[in-house]
């Protein structure tokens, strides 16, 4: 199976793999880079709702073709009823928040679930009926488990493609309006369009990875990377390129390892490798990780016991609180008995004469930098310049002197 | 302990030996909050008189609400301790009501008025006991004593914001607690909605009860106040209004924020 | 109208009515606490849940399935939060994350695990299979009066009704505290309410209502009553109380009209299939939100919404 695996993402494992690992690979980036807007803008979750009520344009489409004449199999006949059913469900969402008392999650809850159950009730009419070639419309559901068709294929590779262009093209305007949309209104930038233009986008990368991973999980390909990508940045162009290649990467990994066995259907294999990515990232990312925050918080509350024990200590005070006796006694500030050791001496004159500097600075420097920072823990250098400290010291006159 | 530091220490103008009032409604040592990496409240120490009306006073993001869910235990300490009548708030809960702002709920609930102020009746009410006329006739009773006993079948989204703060009040009232916690109950209200809210907080004084209101009104500080609590992350000062709600505290618990002159407009004494 | 409805739509109409109804229960809470997306997720995640009870035990029973799934919800909404708070990414897409993996990982297993034997397909924990819940034994109404026939009653039926007696009663019995913690959360803790425990609660209700119901009438049911019902019995009326009557009221007229529709609507147009009873009540339900959306007496908003 390793073999196998290799081979696939090396190409090695026929056209047809080679292309549906490279439309997976395009997929993931436009669906990375492109949901990354959406998520800026906070609204992740409304395509959910696109997403499911692609369904019961399918069916239509489906039962249209067939009324035609044809067979109903035609791809990108089936993509264009889901597309319109897909902006059906999202007029929807927008008018139900918008005319009604009822809040955009339920709006959201609302369209997906009755979509799809009419989807469904289409589904089960199409089951019966006895013209067209109905087998492969439950693959929408859950994308293929097995080899793709050529044609296929092709469509997921040249939809792949054109999206990418898309989001490369349009990342700018994209970016200002999910950063900071009135800013971006007054820059000259149509907002309602340009919202337009992103859910299209959207829907653009639904409707083209519906045959690869199915419209259940499609929305995970537009909002894990997305999220992945915002652990390890806080700027907008580096999340949307940071959640293109981590969309790219589950892309084409998770097709080329689908490819390499049965049983291991594409569309939950790339969701899963895309969430080993974000459960990495949420472990160990340097800000948002979940081990940061942790040792961050421990030596945060240490910092606070540890100021407020020499404050303490400086007044004279018995100290009580057992976790700032800990971490005094930790370091040595103090004996176990409680009292001060020289070296605890020394730290609480420094601590208090640090206090005594905050408090001439907030008379000397009126304003709100000054002002706001007073929260016991800023140290005064990140605050004011060098002479201005020195102008303070000189005012205090000599440092403590520590016995 | 060092010369110096003692010195600087009674310059900080602290008493060295902490007495711990026992009788004290409301009594926070210490207490430390942060919002992840960042002090809200900062060491605070504060002691809350028996039957005193007490103003807590500071900028915006000075952690007045922080301070006052921090006794709550809403949101966690960092460290510290508080103590409500001499003991932690978790044993003595039913003695003490909280007003939160205005703007932490949804309107847009499906409730009355009535139900609202029901809600302040729960610790006796508990999961099954049926509300009785007895309970109605106290909740309305409290609408009445803030004006709005006519509003009691009222959808609240379709109350002013006055209106929505006094039913805040009402509900408060139904606790009939001891120790009574109010975040900023006067900001955004009109006129004749500030009068009825002062006059029932000083009617709870009257009953010998103890008031803690966030305010960001200095004006009105000495008007209504019996004493003031002034922090910015610290605690600038603490005391009587007619000692301690001075020029010079105001100056440094608002900084350049407050100019020198409106602070002269209040007229306040001089330290 | 007799003996062929006894035996063939009574016992699925029935399970139909309870499910719906022990779904928009608690939705009527999610609604109002702006989680209604929980209810999606949820009942996206019972499905690993029973996979893995499913790896575990190696049988399809009750009590296993309920665990599972209670378990997997229950782990789902402590990521979410720990995603939500250590992460600092908003809820929407905080859960996004959670349940499309959970749901990845369910349909992997199955893909993985031998389950030729018992009734455990990803197409069934969709769209479940409420019209093959029939009463064999039945033979008329008077078989209502039967032990025998009772005895042949589908063990759905009593699944489902415990469940939703179970979460009718809690629904009760926690009525005020649930009300007082979803208006004003804050004052809920200081008046002594453990708001953690009844928000976990919630969730663990949602999701014993979703995995019993899940297994007779699949998911999209599930998230349809969570949020639909709900959704427009608030539009009905102003008052708490008589919203959660509205919910069950339409929850019931959905279950019945959308099964009915399913069932005998195909032949009225003069086709012999009926079509999927469970897509059915969702669009039913989809239908009277529509309605309610349009029509209902308290459907535009006057509050000011809640911040943050
Ligand atoms: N839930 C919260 N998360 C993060 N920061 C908060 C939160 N609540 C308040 N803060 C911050 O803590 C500081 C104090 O806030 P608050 O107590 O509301 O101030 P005040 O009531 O005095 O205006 C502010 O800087 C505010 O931004
Ligand atoms: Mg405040």
């Amino acid at each position: 199976m390793l073999n196998a695996f290799l081979e696939a993402l090396l190409f090695q494992a026929g056209y047809n793999t080679a292309l549906v690992a490279i439309g997976a690979a395009l997929l993931g980036i436009a669906a990375g880079g492109g949901g990354s807007f959406l998520f800026l803008r906070k609204r992740a979750l409304v395509s959910d709702a696109v997403a499911h009520a692609t369904l019961p344009g399918i069916g239509l489409a489906f039962m249209i073709m067939v009324a035609l004449g044809g067979d109903g199999r035609n791809l990108p006949g089936l993509l264009l009823g889901s597309a319109l059913s897909a902006m059906l469900g999202l007029i929807a969402v927008e008018w139900i928040t918008r005319n009604t008392r009822l809040a955009e999650d339920a709006a959201i809850g609302a369209v997906l679930s009755v979509f799809f159950g009419f989807g469904v009730v289409l589904l089960t009419i199409i089951q019966t009926m006895t013209r067209g070639y109905q087998a492969g419309l439950e693959s929408f559901l859950l994308g293929s488990t097995a080899g793709m068709l050529y044609q296929d294929a092709v469509v997921i590779a040249i939809g792949g493609s054109l999206a990418v262009a898309f989001v490369l093209l349009l990342r700018r305007p994209m970016t200002l309006v999910s950063f900071d949309a009135e800013f971006a209104a007054t820059s000259g930038i149509n907002v309602a369009r340009m919202d337009l233009v992103m859910m299209g986008l959207v829907m653009a990368v639904t409707v083209i990875g519906l045959k690869l991973v199915g419209l259940i999980l499609i929305v995970a390909m537009l909002i894990i990377p997305p999220v992945t990508a915002r652990l390890w940045s806080e700027r907008t162009e580096h999340v949307v390129f940071i959640a293109g290649g981590l969309g790219g990467l589950a892309g084409y990994l998770g097709a080329a390892f689908s490819a390499s066995a049965p049983d291991l259907p594409t569309g939950p294999i790339i969701v899963l490798i895309s969430f080993t990515l974000f459960a990495i990232s949420l472990l160990l990312a340097p800000g948002r990780g979940v081990l940061a925050a942790f040792l961050r918080h421990k030596r945060f509350q240490i910092r606070v016991h540890r100021r407020q024990g020499l404050l303490a200590l400086a007044r004279g005070e018995v100290i009580l609180e057992p976790l700032t006796r800990r971490v005094l006694r930790r370091e040595r500030l103090i004996r176990r008995d409680g009292v001060a050791t020289e070296k605890g001496r020394a730290a609480a004159a420094k601590a208090v004469r640090d206090e005594s500097r905050w408090a001439l600075a907030r008379q000397l420097y009126q304003d709100e930098t000054v002002y706001s920072r007073y929260d016991g823990l800023t140290p005064i250098e990140t605050v004011l310049t060098r002479d201005e400290i020195a102008d303070i010291d000189r005012r205090l006159g000599p440092p403590a002197p520590v016995m | 302990m060092s010369e110096v530091a003692l010195e600087l220490a009674s310059n900080e103008g602290k008493a060295v030996a902490k007495p711990l009032p026992a009788d004290s409604p409301l009594l926070i040592q210490e207490l430390t909050v942060a919002y992840g990496e960042k002090p809200a409240v900062f060491s605070v120490d504060a002691s809350i008189q028996p039957q005193s009306m007490t103003a807590i006073v500071g900028p915006n993001g000075a952690g007045k609400s922080t301070l006052l869910k921090a006794v709550l235990g809403i949101v966690p300490r960092l460290s510290g301790k508080v103590l409500v009548f001499g003991e932690p708030i978790e044993n003595v809960m039913q003695r003490v009501a909280y007003v939160p702002q205005r703007a932490s709920v949804d309107w847009d609930f499906p409730t009355r008025v009535i139900d609202v102020v029901l809600m302040g009746l729960y610790r006796e009410l508990g999961l099954l006991r049926l509300v009785r006329r007895a309970h109605r006739e106290r909740a309305l009773a409290c609408l009445d004593r803030v004006g709005m006993a006519d509003f009691a079948d009222r959808q609240i989204g379709q109350l002013s914001g006055g209106q929505q703060q006094r039913v805040f009040l009402a509900r408060a009232l139904a606790q009939n607690a001891d120790l009574y916690l109010l975040d900023e109950p006067f900001a955004g209200v009109d006129a004749a909605t500030e009068r009825a809210i002062i006059d029932v907080l000083k009617a709870l004084r009257g009953e010998k009860r103890t008031v803690v209101c966030v305010h960001h009104d200095l004006a009105t500080v000495s008007d209504y106040f019996s004493n003031v609590l002034l922090i910015n992350i610290r605690k600038i000062a603490e005391g009587p209004v007619a000692t301690t709600f001075t020029a010079e505290n105001l100056q440094k618990t608002y900084g350049g924020r407050l100019a020198t002159a409106h602070i002269d407009q209040l007229k306040l004494p001089v330290a | 109208m007799g003996a062929e409805f006894v035996q063939l739509s009574l016992t699925p109409i029935l399970i139909g009515i309870l499910a719906a109804i022990a779904c928009a229960l608690p939705g009527n809470f999610l609604i109002l606490r702006r989680q209604a997306l929980i209810g999606d997720a949820i009942s996206h995640v019972v499905l690993p849940g029973i996979v893995v009870a499913f790896i575990v035990t190696g049988t399809i029973t009750t009590w296993p399935m309920l665990i599972g799934a209670a378990g997997a919800a229950v782990v789902a909404v402590i990521i979410i939060e720990a995603i939500r708070r250590v992460g600092r990414i908003e809820p929407g897409a905080a859960m996004g994350v959670v349940f499309t993996a959970l749901f990845a990982a369910g349909v992997l297993l199955l893909e993985q695990t031998d389950t030729s034997g018992v009734h455990l397909d990803v197409e069934h924990a969709l769209y479940g299979n409420l019209e093959s819940l029939i009463w064999f034994s039945a033979e008329g109404w008077g078989s209502l009066l039967d032990p025998q026939a009772l005895a042949g009653l589908p063990p759905e039926l009593f699944r489902m009704a415990a469940a939703a007696f179970i979460i009718g009663v809690l629904t009760i019995i926690f009525w005020r505290p649930l009300k007082i913690s979803t208006f004003d959360e804050g004052f809920a803790g200081a008046v002594g309410v453990p708001t953690t425990i009844f928000s976990l609660g919630l969730v663990i209700a949602a999701a014993v209502a979703a995995v019993a119901a899940f297994d007779a009438v699949g998911s999209i049911i599930v998230i349809a009553m969570f949020i639909c019902p709900p959704a427009a019995a608030r539009l009905m009326t102003n008052r708490l109380e008589i919203q959660v009557l509205w919910s069950i009221v339409f929850a019931t007229l959905s279950a019945i009209i959308g099964y009915v529709l399913a069932g005998y609507g195909p032949l009225w147009i003069g086709r012999d299939h009926a079509v999927s009873a469970a897509g059915m009540i969702a669009t039913v339900s989809g239908i009277i939100l529509a309605l309610a959306c349009l029509f209902a007496p308290h459907r535009a908003r006057i509050g000011a919404p809640k911040e943050g």
